[in-house]
């Protein structure tokens, strides 16, 4: 996944389907031809690797093929890194509550 | 029938809360549980009071079957009714693919519908793909996006699938969810 990220055409394709999702591969062509030249090919390779790290999915509606960002992974990551300087204090928490809970 | 708009001059923002979220959302994730057990996961209460919300589900497993997530005490504390959601089953295939419609109790919009769609890799994690289409909804769109504060109900789909991931992985109930 992260290395799904380190790179600056996977980035502007993330970032223009979060402006808009539901884009096709002629549209992400478009808005990646507006910073670099690059082949239809090229933009597909960058779109499947973004798919194999889980960030993109795609659904099929007639001929298209439709792009949307999938917003699970990075609440993986929130939950794996993020939490994890929360997460004592939230134990406490918990704690408390069941403590309070189990006395009443 | 997305959105039509084609602007990509703006920047995106970040803040994606305040946001209009698309019609259309997709979600995936992988689990490391039988087919069987993630669709049980998803229609019994047996799992659903241990995950997500935390509410009861009633299910008729038939096209044209009723479905209903009901509230749990907490939020009936908090004003609401029985039923959080409610909706009609429009196709099942156990236990690979569940299409219903989803209508959320405190939002007066048009049914949105729900694909759960569960893959099978032998040897491997399965995947669960969840698509919601809200077409006409926007305030359901929103609040299904997630991004928000998880503590406040705010983390949406993303949110219930992680905590079902946790609940199928590891037997018990993440931070937060469930009952």
């Amino acid at each position: 996944m992260f290395k799904a990220l380190a790179d600056p055409t996977r980035r502007r394709l993330l970032d223009a389907l979060f402006a808009q999702e539901g884009r096709s591969l002629g549209d992400l062509e478009a808005v990646v031809a507006e910073h670099v030249e690059m082949s239809r090919f090229g933009v597909s390779k960058h779109l499947r690797q973004l798919e194999t790290a889980g960030l993109v999915l795609t659904r099929k509606q007639g001929r298209q093929k439709l792009h949307y960002l999938n917003p699970v992974p990075i609440q993986l990551i929130h939950d794996r890194w993020i939490d994890k300087y929360t997460e004592r204090r939230v134990t406490a928490l918990t704690e408390l509550k069941r403590d309070l809970e189990e006395q009443s | 029938m997305s959105s039509t708009t084609n602007d990509t001059t703006t920047e995106p923002s970040m803040a994606a809360s305040d946001e209009a979220a698309p019609e259309v959302q997709m979600f995936a994730i992988y689990i490391d549980a039988p087919a069987q057990r993630i669709w049980d996961a998803i229609t019994s209460s047996e799992f659903s009071t241990r995950y997500g919300y935390g509410g009861e589900v009633e299910f008729d497993l038939t096209p044209g079957g009723a479905t209903r997530d009901l509230t749990t005490p907490e939020m009936r504390e908090m004003g609401m009714g029985e039923v959080a959601a409610s909706g009609t089953v429009v196709e099942v295939d156990p236990p690979h693919r569940l299409v219903q419609t989803w209508s959320a109790a405190w939002h007066d919009e048009p049914a949105t519908t729900l694909t759960y769609e569960i893959t099978e890799y032998p040897g491997n994690a399965c995947c669960l793909t969840l698509t919601h289409e809200c077409i006409g909804a926007p305030n359901t769109a929103k609040d299904v996006r997630g991004g928000g504060d998880a503590g406040a109900g705010g983390g949406g789909w993303p949110w219930v699938l992680s905590s079902l991931k946790t609940l199928l992985e590891t037997d018990r109930a993440m931070s937060g969810a469930g009952a």
